[in-house]
């Protein structure tokens, strides 16, 4: 028994609920007859249009780009006819800015080339990586090219590839891991040479062993003596997944309050970003379908599926069998962290991890009551902040004076509403106080 | 308007209406109603065990003691406005407790009264749970002290022989009353306490399981102690601070309660005058104690110097009531003192 990687402080285990999709080999969704492509994927201004109405695109054409700032060009995930440039449900903004493609049944699927990456230059990768819109994938949407290219201030010595999936449920990166070993092992490869460093670490939850071992042997039968690939095994502990607390575990080094992993020379890529960014450099395809997992008791069948960006929720439900008369709630990734939804008209993002259809007996529907002091947040806060105290003040509407508990170092990771035996809505307490407090600069 | 009612009737799903919320989704399986009722369960076996120290009437001053704290819960929150949780188990652990608190001779009107003060003042008038800063059983124990001096510190009973355990009912309370052992220890000295008690391991034994004068609390050590760490493998309290309690009770004692230094009787100390049932029971009291580990020891030793101080200078022989009740309102400011720490500092330093 090798001793796991993990971080000291705070964390908690909500039941892993796995079970459903770990198996499921990732199946094809077929191409719906029609596509929304929301605008505004990732963190940064939205792309504007590069089509109007009517016009025909083909597979991985480019039809939104970013003009100014930061961002990433938007591609279509299957040829058609762009039927409008109009707006999409969206699960925050309500309406997002959106192009709709009417998919053209008969076209033919585009079979990408592999080209050999190894002769071209730093610079040449990272234009690859932004022009094929990858951003990271996980659920941040921060563009990948950016992270990628970091501050020369804060010299980076080692990649860190996240492998944890720490979120109950979601198992699309458990299956990318196995299914695409050589192709994250290679992405990998890439990201090394577009940083300039050697060392990466890929950290996996144990509870993962197939796809430990598939990394494992992957990166030894590609092993070459400039790269130094090393797959660790962590403990099952949410939220490992977190950059930070990932960072300290496999690494021992903690990223400063306030401050981004490149200040302890270190970047974080997801595993599945890896994969994007093997199949953008070497294949010169576009990030524009995704692995999600679909789970739940609420969905006839639970699957990891392979679905172009722009699917709508209500496809893939029709694809899965429909859901069961129990579905009480529909989830847009984890059930920690991710966003509840009210509409199946909802499309797919490149950040969507997965679609939870969740029952009565897998949701907390219990009215909260007032705070009793007993601390279990503060055990279970793996930033060391205190929760409770977060809830007290903005229930007293002094939600302005919180900054002191920390709030601006909490990544919303629910943990402490996780174990409050007042279900306090404590994930809400937090956000709310960030709306009224002050960043400290 | 019929039609509309048949819709909302159904189930949500079947509504096409689902739930939305923000994250997490999940929450564990921990409520404040399976904490409190655990707590409330732990105390059962020393309260059955009394039964047969000390008769039938502890049972009746028990269930009037947690019938009239859930009824005035009810009652505060009913009349404050405030939704009713008395399902919760706050007030019966409090009643529970402040029957192990208090003489098992005294009238059952004592806890009635008692119940009033500690659930509506000490509680409610103070904001609810969550929000009163003293520990409500044992405000409600001072209540009674003050009030009803003489009947707080003379209701005792002498252990029964033989399990009859009707042999108190309708006997006037005079004729059986005895002192508690730390009370014989401090009014007439250790020679009177070895006569009347015993010494050596016997004494110890007898003590541990609980056959001697003195609340219900204080009947079994070694019961206590059961349920204590049914509550520590529970996670429902860590050992900060009843360890910090009895440890700081039996250092002090050692050294200062001899008749001279290093001379005095730890053991005895930690088995008497309810030590065990406070420490493990009152001050771990989520709402009164702090919620730091660093905060939790001290707060921890703060009682137990205290409650020796009152022991052995002041003028109660128990202590441990007013010594957990003393630092209650210090909580906040332990956890003021000791933050927990950040998972790392601000880069140059605080900001």
């Amino acid at each position: 028994m090798t001793t796991l990687f993990t971080f000291p402080k705070g964390g908690v285990h909500p039941p892993e609920s796995k079970k459903l999709t770990a198996d499921k080999k990732i199946e094809v969704l077929p191409t719906p007859s029609e596509l929304e492509i929301i605008l505004g994927q990732h963190i940064g201004a939205p792309c504007t249009p590069t089509v109007a109405r009517k016009t025909e695109v083909g597979e991985g054409q480019m039809i939104g780009e970013v003009l100014k700032g930061l961002g990433v060009p938007v591609h279509a995930p299957a040829a058609g006819k762009i039927k409008a440039v109009s707006s999409s449900a969206h699960p925050l903004q309500v309406k997002a800015p959106s192009i709709t493609i009417a998919v053209d049944a008969e076209a033919q699927p585009v079979v990408y080339d592999r080209n050999e990456w190894k002769n071209e230059d730093a610079k040449a990768l990272l234009e690859k990586v932004k022009n094929a819109g990858i951003i990271g994938i996980g659920g941040a949407g921060f563009p990948t090219h950016v992270k990628l290219s970091p501050p020369s201030t804060a010299p980076i010595d080692t990649l860190v590839l996240n492998g944890a999936e720490c979120e109950p449920y979601i198992t699309a990166d458990h299956r990318q891991m196995v299914e695409h070993a050589d192709e994250i092992i290679e992405g990998s490869k890439i990201i090394l040479r577009i940083l300039g460093i050697n060392n990466c670490l890929i950290g996996v939850e144990n509870n993962k062993p197939d796809a430990i071992a598939a990394l494992s042997k992957a990166a030894e039968k590609a092993a070459e003596p400039e790269y130094t690939i090393e797959v660790r095994a962590l403990e099952v502990k949410y939220p490992q997944g977190s950059e930070k607390q990932l960072i300290h575990s496999l690494t021992g080094r903690k990223v400063p309050g306030y401050a981004l992993p490149s200040a302890v020379g270190v970047v974080v890529q997801n595993v599945s970003t890896a994969k994007t960014i093997y199949d953008g450099v070497t294949l010169d395809k576009p990030l524009y379908e995704k692995v999600i997992t679909v789970s739940g008791k609420g969905i006839a069948r639970p699957a990891n599926l392979l679905v172009k960006v722009g699917t709508r929720l209500a496809d893939i439900v029709d694809f899965l069998g429909g859901t069961t008369p129990e579905l009480q709630k529909v989830v847009l990734g984890g059930p920690m962290m991710g966003f509840a939804v009210s509409s199946l008209d909802i499309p797919i993002t490149k950040t969507t991890s997965s679609v939870l259809f969740l029952t009565e007996d897998e949701i907390d529907t219990t009215p909260h009551s007032q705070c009793i002091r007993c601390g279990w947040c503060l055990d279970a806060c793996p930033m060391g902040l205190e929760p409770k105290e977060v809830g007290i003040y903005v229930e007293a509407n002094r939600g302005e004076d919180t900054e002191q508990f920390g709030i601006f170092e909490c990544f919303e990771c629910g943990s402490c509403a996780y174990v409050c035996p007042a279900k306090r809505p404590l994930v809400q307490f937090v956000r709310l106080a960030k709306m009224k407090a002050k960043r400290p600069q | 308007m019929i039609e509309q009612q048949a819709q909302d009737n159904l189930p949500p799903a079947q509504q096409g209406l689902w739930k939305v919320s923000v994250s997490p989704h999940i929450k564990s399986g921990e409520s404040v109603e399976k904490i409190m009722w655990t707590v409330v369960a732990c105390l059962v076996p020393p309260l059955i065990l009394s039964v047969f120290v000390f008769g039938i009437q502890v049972l009746l001053i028990t269930a009037v003691s947690v019938a009239s704290c859930m009824a005035v819960e009810a009652a505060s929150q009913k009349a404050l406005g405030r939704r009713v949780t008395v399902k919760d188990g706050s007030a019966a652990l409090t009643g529970m407790l402040l029957a192990f608190v208090i003489p098992p001779g005294v009238s059952p009107l004592l806890p009635v009264l008692a119940a009033v003060f500690a659930i509506y003042i000490g509680k409610h008038v103070l904001g609810g749970i969550g929000y009163n800063f003293f520990n409500p059983a044992l405000l409600g124990r001072a209540f009674l002290l003050a009030s009803f001096p003489v009947a707080m510190t003379s209701a005792w009973l002498p252990p029964l022989d033989s399990a009859a355990i009707f042999a108190y009912l309708g006997t006037s309370i005079d004729a059986v009353s005895t002192a508690t052992p730390l009370a014989v220890m401090k009014e007439q000295g250790m020679a009177v306490f070895t006569e009347r008690f015993g010494d050596g391991a016997s004494l110890y034994t007898s003590f541990f399981l609980g056959w001697r004068p003195g609340c219900i609390g204080e009947t079994s050590g070694f019961l206590i102690l059961l349920g204590g760490l049914y509550l520590l493998y529970k996670g429902y309290i860590t050992w900060h601070i009843p360890v910090s309690v009895l440890g700081t009770i039996a250092a002090l004692t050692w050294i200062f309660g001899g008749d001279s230094y290093f001379q005095g009787d730890p053991l005895l100390a930690i088995l008497t005058g309810g030590a065990l049932l406070g420490a493990i029971y009152m001050a771990t009291d989520y709402v009164t104690s702090p919620t730091n580990k660093t905060s939790q020891i001290a707060y921890g030793i703060g009682i137990g110097a205290l409650t020796v101080l009152i022991r052995l200078k002041g003028g109660y022989p128990e202590g441990i009531c007013y010594a957990i009740l003393l630092m209650n309102p210090l909580s906040p400011v332990f956890d003021s003192w000791f933050k927990q720490r950040r998972f790392a500092a601000a880069q140059g330093g605080e900001k």
